[in-house]
């Protein structure tokens, strides 16, 4: 990929996702109200929340958190600019968790109850989650030999016919990058929760927006890790990913009350039988199906 | 009509409530009344809360829990006392522990009158309050409150 479509790709999505990302969870909160039989709030709603959050008292419970916070949104998008100007997946991966660290340090910064134990959850959100975000990019460099997205997006043939149990893995751990379940860890919109709010108990204001904003990123950023499995096959990609995040939310409208020990249960046995099987078998016997 | 009026984020507090106002409040937000169509959403966190939502009367054990939420909560921010005890302390409003209703504590934008109220009364009230809210940020985003 040359250089102009680099920089196009990265001020595309420092542009366009907050706005696709805030209007996809619009549409998931009317999705789910549908679901349980409510009208449910515009489409914009996240949109009014963000700009009400920008427009109150800026109060703290512990100053630090401005920097804390601001580091989780620069280092979000920083991932996403990487991964859409076709870089290193690699990159993409650590900057992420790098992200997330910041998030976890402005959480701790509060030195709340709340806000600690919301905080050592997440914590094991992440160390659930990033195995498959590894195995993911150890993945794609066993079948495309390149780490590097725009090289990987250049092949003809879809890397999910050589990748399907990563694919599933990463659909798995999807609904905790949503922060939809497990609902004693998620800052969902849910009602009432075991934790109040979790990590962004203590946040409030402009820090608690900019977390929301940083939140659109990395949800535009996983479900572009999705589409990456069918590049070559574009159509579909959209298609599945459609499919993938309403499937999303209907588990997340039936399993409501997941906790976050049957999560991290459930989603290492996912990754160990789908990823680790399926990048075992291709190591074995080659990438090709 | 700005943000403040479209997104309005609810903290519920039991003062000292029979419940008969809390399951009320519970009723707006099923599916019937829904009440996350004008935006609102429970939160259960004075740090993400706009409208406090106050039920019973206030009395000497929780009067400093009471004035504690309302100063979590960030500015602009409004009151809505709901049901007669939050109000004037209703039929409790003698006994030796109660200080009457929570207007005695904290200021009050709205009264939510019932026992219990509809929760229709209650969306009311809270659409009242949004009114006063809208207000409020008006004066706070020229530097006039605090």
């Amino acid at each position: 990929m040359n250089l102009m479509s680099a920089i196009g790709g990265a001020v595309m999505f420092l542009f366009l996702a907050p706005i696709l990302g805030g209007l996809i969870f619009g549409v998931d909160r009317v999705l789910t109200a549908r679901m349980q039989s409510r009208r449910g709030p515009p489409i914009l709603q996240p949109f009014y929340d963000i700009d009400k959050l920008w427009h109150k008292e800026r109060a703290f419970a512990n100053p630090v958190e401005v920097i804390f916070t601001s580091g989780y949104l620069v280092l979000i998008a920083f991932s996403g600019v990487i991964l859409f100007s076709g870089g290193d997946l690699l990159l993409v991966v650590f900057a992420l968790a790098l992200a997330h660290t910041f998030l976890l340090l402005a959480a701790y910064a509060a030195n709340a109850p709340y806000s600690i134990v919301g905080a050592e959850r997440e914590l094991i959100g992440v160390m659930v989650a990033e195995p498959v975000l590894l195995l993911l990019a150890v993945g794609f460099f066993m079948v495309t030999e390149s780490f590097f997205v725009a090289e990987i997006l250049s092949k003809t043939v879809p890397a999910i016919l050589s990748l399907p149990g990563v694919f599933l893995a990463l659909f798995a751990v999807l609904t905790l990058k949503l922060r939809k379940s497990p609902f004693d860890i998620a800052t969902s919109h849910h009602a009432h929760q075991e934790l109040v709010k979790g990590v962004t108990s203590s946040l409030s204001g402009r820090t608690l927006a900019k977390v929301e904003v940083a939140h659109w990123y990395e949800t535009i950023i996983i479900l572009a890790l999705m589409f990456l499995f069918f590049a070559g096959a574009p159509i579909l990609g959209v298609a599945a990913v459609v499919v993938c995040y309403f499937l999303e939310v209907l588990m997340d409208n039936l399993f409501p009350r997941v906790t976050w020990k049957m999560t991290v249960k459930s989603l290492w046995i996912i990754t160990v039988i789908f990823a680790v099987a399926n990048i075992a078998v291709i190591g074995v016997y080659g990438g090709v199906v | 009509m700005s943000s403040a009026e479209k997104s309005p984020w609810i903290l519920h507090y039991n003062a000292s409530s029979c419940n008969g106002c809390d399951i009320e409040i519970l009723a707006a937000l099923t599916p019937l009344y829904d009440v996350e169509r004008f935006g609102i959403i429970n939160t259960g966190n004075p740090a993400h809360a706009d409208i406090f939502v106050v039920t019973g009367s206030v009395n000497e054990q929780n009067k400093e829990v009471l004035k504690n939420l309302y100063d979590q909560i960030p500015e602009p921010k409004v009151v809505v006392a709901v049901g007669i005890c939050a109000a004037s302390g209703g039929v409790f409003r003698d006994c030796y522990n109660v200080s009457g209703g929570i207007a005695t504590i904290i200021p009050v934008d709205a009264y939510v009158p019932g026992c219990s109220v509809r929760p229709e009364a209650l969306i009311e009230g809270v659409v009242k309050a949004i009114g006063v809210l809208e207000k409020k940020r008006a004066l706070f985003d020229n530097g006039g409150a605090k």
